[in-house]
């Protein structure tokens, strides 16, 4: 039964993987502004006054595990698919003898795992070896490794649903202009989430972006501490169960009115 | 009972209307208003397996309308359809598994990928057994004598190396039923060629179902027996190109190659509708005059080296046909 998603998953990753030179200008780019962001929080760190939120060390690291999960995100819709709803390309998909939202899915995982995977390697390697990433005990580990998986189907949820109302907007352009400024604010990619003030935290607790980013990181770095990664796991699978179930009855929806395009 | 089935099928499409000009454009933020075209409207048929239909009409008479009904696409507002026994649009992946199709003016093909890469993830989208890839894939290479072509990247192919290759896809999944929107679209006369012999093959060999719709009265002459002709959204005629012919027109051509150059030949009941030094073309109705008798009457009375007579061609009889509506109704079906 599951041979096709694989297939299509594979397909995809191995498509992804050729994109070495978009991947190492990416992580140029990234790592200046994670040298930028460093720099900025230890400007900050040296005049705070009071209690500090989560320690200098534990927000360079936060940093730059930030930068190198910054793909992790989902900011963008899959321009594939964007151009297929566009084009009238996705009958193609629909003739397809499999659920249309598992094989997208299957699909989104691949766009997510393949330039983290590009990105986030060198970029640690470089971070530890600077000294600015701290890594921490093999148990914190497993913990971030299982919550890692957990994001990944949350970005696919959260891409995925961005690219079926597509159905209704038919260009994907405005969706991506309101959301990725919100997303990078609302993830932590911008300023580490523990930082923001004591009455913002119930509005990030409440949204489903901090579990793409920032809960992984926090139990990375011991702001969270292993107790507490079952419950970071139950509200990341919580929130990516609602958002599935979302993207299925929209894209049901958006397939009984769809007008194919053209031809 | 009928392989597939369609009874009284209905399909509307949603406009948006623009009004014109900047005040216009503001108004219609407020208030959008819509416009109906009704692209099927009552649409019936029934096909046996192993049939191969032609099914034409002008450009937007609803042809890919309904091949997308019938595969699953879209959803109709009302009106039966039973493809293999199943409702398409209800049992979108069962019926699918049996069918393949080609829209001509797209490919299904991976553009940066070689042909191949293409081929090996719809055997696995379509859960078929190496082995049975491996003898289908082998058969419709050597069919389409597209071999050389599989390691190239889509985007290096010709259009007509490119639709042979989009076909083989289509039919990895040793499909029943084949609906095929426009293949010969742009191909060159070497490559129409390939392709209708393809069709004509798959269709004969392996029995498999054909739906073509085409603009190509040439493909439809070589390889159809059966005709629909749509046209506004309705069945304007559902038969043989014979009946086509006979529902349009009764005229025949009477092709006269005379002895001496620039003769003249008059009849009361032939017309001249064309003249070259040594061939005259006249049009005559068969229900009016005998072909006998009009010959008789013509070589009796001329001097003639060979004569034949000819039916119109189907491009002219599909010209007239599409000529005799209304051209401002005829681009977007009828409006409700």
């Amino acid at each position: 039964m599951i041979r096709p998603y694989l297939a299509v998953f594979s397909a995809r990753f191995r498509l992804l993987l050729q994109y070495r030179a978009a991947a190492a200008a990416g992580m140029a780019c990234q790592f200046f502004w994670g040298l930028i962001r460093m720099m900025i929080f230890q400007a900050f760190y040296e005049n705070a006054v009071g209690s500090e939120p989560i320690s200098l060390n534990q927000t360079v690291s936060y940093v730059w595990l930030s930068q190198g999960f910054i793909m992790l995100l989902p900011f963008r819709v899959d321009g594939e698919i964007a151009g297929k709803i566009t084009s009238g390309n996705v009958a193609y998909e629909l003739l397809r003898p499999t659920n249309l939202y598992n094989l997208w899915f299957a699909r989104e995982m691949a766009n997510r795992i393949t330039p983290v995977l590009l990105r986030a390697t060198p970029m640690f390697i470089l971070a530890t070896l600077a000294g600015w990433l701290r890594w921490p005990g093999p148990g914190n580990l497993a913990a971030v490794a299982i919550s890692l998986l957990a994001a990944v189907l949350l970005s696919s949820s959260i891409s995925l649903l961005m690219t079926i109302s597509m159905f209704w907007t038919t260009s994907g352009r405005g969706i991506t202009l309101i959301i990725s400024p919100l997303m990078f604010l609302l993830s932590g990619m911008v300023i580490p989430i523990p930082l923001f003030p004591d009455f913002l935290q119930p509005v990030f607790r409440a949204l489903p972006f901090i579990g793409l980013i920032d809960l992984p990181i926090r139990l990375f770095v011991g702001h969270l501490s292993v107790s507490s990664a079952v419950g970071v796991l139950v509200y990341q699978l919580l929130w990516t169960a609602v958002l599935i179930l979302a993207g299925k009855l929209l894209l049901q929806r958006g397939l009984r009115r769809l007008v194919v395009q053209g031809g | 009972m009928p392989q597939i089935l369609v009874e009284n099928l209905v399909k509307t499409f949603r406009v948006a209307r623009r009004r014109a000009g900047a005040l216009g454009a503001l108004v219609g933020l407020a208030r959008r208003e819509y416009r109906t075209v009704r692209a099927l409207d009552g649409v019936s048929f029934s096909m046996e397996e192993g049939e191969l239909l032609g099914y034409i009409g002008p450009n937007g008479a609803g042809k890919s309308t309904t091949v997308k009904i019938l595969s699953g696409i879209l959803v109709p507002e009302a009106g039966r359809v039973e493809v293999l026994g199943k409702t398409p649009w209800k049992h979108r992946i069962e019926t699918v598994r049996n069918i393949g199709v080609v829209f001509g003016q797209r490919t299904q093909l991976w553009w940066d990928l070689p042909a191949v890469e293409s081929f090996e993830l719809l055997r696995d989208i379509y859960r078929v057994p190496q082995s049975e890839y491996e003898r289908t894939r082998d058969e419709l290479v050597e069919l389409l004598q597209i071999e050389p072509l599989l390691d190239t990247p889509v985007r290096q192919l010709s259009l007509g190396q490119r639709m042979r290759c989009d076909l083989a896809a289509a039919l990895l999944h040793s499909p029943r039923i084949l609906y095929l929107d426009e293949p010969t679209i742009g191909l060159d006369a070497v490559s129409k060629l390939a392709v209708r012999e393809f069709i004509r093959r798959l269709n004969r060999d392996r029995g498999v179902t054909v739906i073509l719709t085409t603009h190509d009265m040439d493909d439809i002459e070589a390889l159809c027996r059966r005709v629909i002709v749509i046209h506004e959204g309705g069945i304007f005629l559902d038969g043989t190109l014979d009946d086509l012919r006979a529902r349009v027109t009764r005229e025949r051509r009477l092709i006269v190659d005379l002895v001496h150059e620039n003769g003249h030949i008059s009849d009361p009941d032939a017309e001249i509708i064309s003249r070259d030094p040594r061939r005259l073309t006249l049009r005559f109705d068969p229900q009016r005059v005998a072909p006998a008798k009009l010959i008789a009457r013509i070589t009796a009375k001329h001097e003639i080296r060979d004569l034949f007579v000819e039916n119109p061609p189907i491009e002219e009889i599909i010209a007239r046909l599409y000529g005799e509506k209304k051209p401002s109704t005829m681009a977007l079906g009828s409006y409700t």
